[in-house]
């Protein structure tokens, strides 16, 4: 949509220019709110819809039932719903997140153990995904336009299509067994070195950046019949300034959304992958909690995933917002 | 059946479908055939590896685990269906629930929906799989739970581009209610993409479902699905790592049969572009050019050139063998219907031609050089710097994410080897001349900032970098509005006196044409059919086309806002064309020679060729010949 400003008017030109901006900030962060006041009150909300008594489920049938009242009344379990919501609140409020109902530990400070373990290889993870999608993406754009090197096309497709399918964890797998097993280039799990970041971190982004590879691909084609690549080329640039320049920030814009999606589903693909690499991160602990029916810790720890994925939704519309001037406007 | 058909008609569409009937056939069979040597429990031949008798090796109690991945195909399926059922069910009344429900509860729907979209549904399954405990049931309810936002995005936006649709709105004119609208036109009409969408699901579903179990959460024993069975192959990877792989392939071979399946159907249903544009490539192999710039130097010298098109019933020439020659400072103008091949003559000229379109010419020469035979990095800097274009849509011309001044800047640092500011301080001088308002600050704003007219302005101001020696306008006027369009056109006709540069002005309108150009040539099929001087077009214009087009043109001080009369009949396909002229289908004139034999432009006096075997003689005197059949208004 086009905004129409009038010439001449300096002061108005700016203060124009201005407020979508601020409109922009202002509605992206009263989303990121209202999504996380959600969250939290999910998260709140799920021990609650569990169906018996969640402390008995985790002392186990065999706890005696003084015990089970006690922890109860340490819990606050036996308060009204909205005061409970309160005390819950406010203790997020100052970083408490409770205790943990099997080992009696903080929830906050096992989180705040775990979480540099999974956030490292999130971040690796996405790194690489971008590092191996958008050159590989822009190339087969450039090499197939115009139904040229079809077969290379068809290949890339197929290769992508079946990478994408198969899952991080099978991959994983499949990695431990061919590097770790068999060959003994990195260890087999655990979190020592660098070397050991190596096959978790692959094992995490070889799907999304197969999925990420074949979107770049195809915005870059569609950003490549646009009419301002021709006004480009008009303009005799080199090969490499067009495509760089002109039309890789077209496609990016368009494939950073998906980018985002993926890399959210990256943080919660990292459960899978530290469950086979016995990686000492968030992922390994939230199942076993919610094996052991530890309620509080794993409603700590989807708390701190589903602000992981607020944050990074966030990052990413911000960052739309930057690369692609029309979308603050057309939204403000 | 017209799916089915869409389904089968690529080879990777039958491999999906075959795939896909092979897993659906063995979650059926198998636990008839290998249900009982899947239980069946051997003391003597436990935790082996892969042998003869046991092609995946066995488990801690001995059991084929070949045989037990075989049957866990039936539960690993079933499950992943049932998964997808639950969410789509629930996915679609949460989607379409907006368009029934007051209004105010449709937005809170809409926009727990949006939230809950952006969490990966894995987390969400996990969420749900504490809430619905952890076992097969909890599972398939919390992957169930998992999927419904996603499917209920889908279902919003399917129907709100239904309830768009004129008989929804008709039927909710004539009072039917809400919910009949939504049973009786919306659903109908959302179900098929929304059962492709079901159908990748299902292979999402299938991978969850074994993420799941294979992190302890989802099946239990003493059931088994392929993510269990893989979860216990990975304890023993050192010593049968086939335990582990074995049920993996199973659970990727099954989750792609899916995916395939839904991906085939969705890419045959939706559009596909086979050419995504006509002009999409780079410029073309091309017959040798004699060089040697041999008498009086045009700017631009045009012989006998051609562009073709591969389509698929063969190739398509919509340029066949054009002549023409363009002064230092004339302005030429181009006319002629759409599809005439005006404009990719002016594309070819400026070696804009992309493939797969091929460019030929006997000869192709712009300031004295051959554009065909010398490669594009030899002519960068000469064309970058004297020629300049000028395209229809200034909307779409503009790169959106980049700065008009940077845009204008551009040229100048690539050909001119001018500095960042100095590219752009020229840049605010070229805005300036172009009279776009306060440069300095325009320079700054994205196009969108701009408007129609603005942005014409500042495209021509490109080609002003650099010393334009020719401007090539492809109907810059056409997307602007009729006072803009003068002032555009004014602002071409100042640049030329003030540059001396040749202008090649595109249009359909021959009104502008005659009102800007010193010559013109009128173009029909590929052809130019007659070439004369603008001044004195209405009087001796000879050509049948030439005269209809004028004819349909009632007046030409006549106000141009008004739509263009259209002349009967529709000219021939580039891929399709006559023996003989290409006009006579649609002229009053044509006769058997006509029909047999192609009349080649030739002169027929001064500054004047033609191409007609029965030229109009009766020059000038009625623009509304009787004889040529003539449509006023569309
Ligand atoms: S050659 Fe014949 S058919 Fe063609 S324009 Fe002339 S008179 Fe008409």
């Amino acid at each position: 949509m086009t905004t129409e400003l009038r010439p001449a008017l300096p002061a108005t030109a700016v203060r124009a220019w201005r407020s979508p901006w601020l409109l922009f900030a202002l509605r992206r962060l009263g989303r990121f709110a209202i999504s996380l006041w959600v969250l939290v009150t999910a998260s709140f909300l799920m021990i609650h819809l569990v169906p018996g008594d969640p402390v008995r489920a985790a002392l186990g049938m065999n706890a005696p039932a003084s015990v089970v009242r006690a922890r109860r009344e340490l819990l606050g379990l036996d308060d009204p719903l909205p005061v409970q919501y309160w005390h819950y609140l406010q203790g997020l409020v100052h970083g408490d997140l409770g205790v943990s109902v099997s080992s009696n530990e903080s929830v906050a400070s096992v989180i705040g153990q775990r979480l540099p373990a999974t956030a490292q290889l999130a971040v690796l993870a996405f790194l690489l995904v971008l590092l191996i999608a958008v050159p590989l993406g822009v190339t087969m754009a450039v090499a197939t336009r115009g139904g040229r090197r079809r077969g290379g096309e068809l290949g890339f497709a197929v290769s992508a299509v079946v990478l994408a399918a198969i899952p991080e964890f099978l991959l994983a797998v499949a990695l431990v067994y061919l590097f770790a097993v068999n060959l003994h280039w990195f260890p087999v799990a655990g979190q020592q070195g660098p070397l050991s970041f190596v096959l978790p971190v692959v094992a995490l982004a070889v799907g999304p950046a197969a999925v990420l590879a074949r979107i770049v691909r195809v915005e870059m084609l569609a950003v490549l019949g646009q009419d301002f690549v021709r006004t480009a080329r008009a303009k005799r640039l080199r090969p490499r300034r067009i495509y760089l320049r002109h039309a890789l920030p077209n496609a990016v814009t368009a494939t950073l959304t998906l980018a985002g999606l993926m890399l959210t589903s990256m943080v919660a693909g990292t459960i899978l992958v530290e469950n086979v690499f016995a990686w000492p991160g968030l992922g390994a602990k939230i199942v076993s909690s919610i094996l052991a029916k530890d309620y509080p810790m794993v409603q700590g720890i989807v708390l701190v995933y589903g602000v992981g994925v607020l944050l990074v939704n966030l990052v990413v519309d911000v960052l739309l917002g930057v690369l692609d001037p029309r979308s603050t406007i057309r939204e403000a | 059946m017209r799916r089915l058909r869409a389904l089968l008609r690529t080879p990777l569409g039958v491999c999906a479908v075959v795939l896909l009937l092979l897993v659906l056939a063995l979650a059926v069979a198998a636990p008839l055939v290998w249900g009982a040597q899947a239980t069946a429990v051997d003391t003597d031949a436990i935790q082996q590896g892969p042998s003869g008798a046991h092609l995946l090796g066995t488990d801690a109690l001995g059991r084929d685990l070949f045989a037990r991945t075989l049957v866990a195909t039936r539960l690993s399926i079933g499950l992943a269906l049932l998964a997808m059922l639950i969410g789509v069910t629930v996915g679609t009344l949460l989607g379409t629930a907006p368009a029934v429900l007051p209004r105010r509860a449709g937005r809170v729907i809409v926009a727990v929906v949006n939230i809950a979209v952006a969490f990966p549904g894995l987390l969400l399954a996990l969420f749900f799989a504490v809430v619905f405990g952890v076992g097969t049931t909890g599972a398939v309810l919390a992957i169930g739970f998992a999927t419904a936002p996603g499917f209920a995005r889908v279902a919003q936006t399917l129907s709100a581009s239904v309830a768009g649709r004129d008989y929804v709105a008709a039927a909710r004119i004539a009072g039917v209610g809400r919910l009949r609208v939504l049973v009786r036109h919306v659903l109908p009409n959302i179900a098929e993409p929304l059962v492709v969408n079901a159908t990748i699901g299902a292979g999402a579903a299938l991978l969850s479902f074994a993420g799941l179990s294979f992190l302890g959460i989802g099946v239990q024993a003493p059931s088994y699905d392929w993510g269990r069975l893989l979860g216990d192959g990975l304890n023993r990877i050192y010593t049968n790592p086939a335990a582990a792989l074995g049920p993996g392939v199973a659970v990727v071979v099954a989750g792609l049969a899916f995916n395939l399946c839904g991906e085939t159907i969705a890419a045959a249903l939706g559009h596909r572009t086979p050419l995504r544009r006509l002009l999409s490539r780079t410029s073309a192999p091309a017959a040798p050019v004699p060089a040697g710039a041999d008498d009086t130097d045009p700017v631009l010298r045009v012989e006998g050139l051609s562009v073709r098109f591969p389509t698929a019933v063969g190739w398509a020439e919509p340029v066949r063998g054009v002549t023409f020659t363009l002064g230092a400072g004339e302005a030429v103008g181009v006319v002629g219907e759409s599809g005439s091949g005006k404009s990719l003559t002016a594309l070819a000229a400026a070696r804009l031609i992309e493939r797969p379109g091929v460019v030929a010419a006997d000869r192709l020469e712009f300031a004295g050089r051959p554009l065909l035979s010398a490669p594009e990095r030899e002519l960068r800097t000469l064309l970058g710097t004297s020629l300049a274009m000028v395209f229809q849509d200034p909307t779409t011309s503009f790169n959106p994410t980049r700065r008009i001044g940077r845009q204008l800047a551009e040229v100048a640092q690539e050909h001119q080897g001018l500095g960042r500011r100095g590219a752009l301080a020229r840049a605010v001088e070229r805005l300036a001349q172009v009279r776009v308002p306060a440069p300095a600050k325009r320079a700054h704003q994205y196009p969108h900032e701009f408007s129609g007219g603005m942005r014409q302005r500042a495209m021509i101001g490109m080609g002003l970098m650099g010393t334009p020696r020719l401007i090539i306008a492809d109907e810059p006027t056409t997307a602007l509005d009729v006072t803009v369009q003068r002032q555009v056109l004014r602002l071409l006709d100042q640049v030329r006196r003030d540059t001396a540069a040749a202008v090649l002005l595109i249009s359909h309108d021959i009104a502008v044409v005659t009102q800007t150009c010193d010559r013109v040539l009128v173009m029909y099929a590929g052809r130019i059919v007659e070439d004369l001087p603008a001044a004195e077009l209405t009087e001796r214009a000879r050509h049948p086309y030439t005269r209809a087009l004028l004819a349909v043109v009632p007046d030409l001080a006549a106000d141009r806002d008004r739509p263009l009369g259209v002349i009967a009949g529709r000219p021939p396909e580039p891929t399709a064309l006559p023996a003989g002229c290409a006009f006579a289908q649609r002229c009053r004139y044509a006769t058997d020679e006509c029909r047999s034999a192609d009349p080649q432009l030739t002169p027929v006096g001064d500054d004047h060729r033609l191409a007609c075997w029965h030229p109009v003689t009766d020059s000038g005197a009625d623009t509304t010949d009787a004889r040529i059949s003539v449509e006023g208004s569309r």
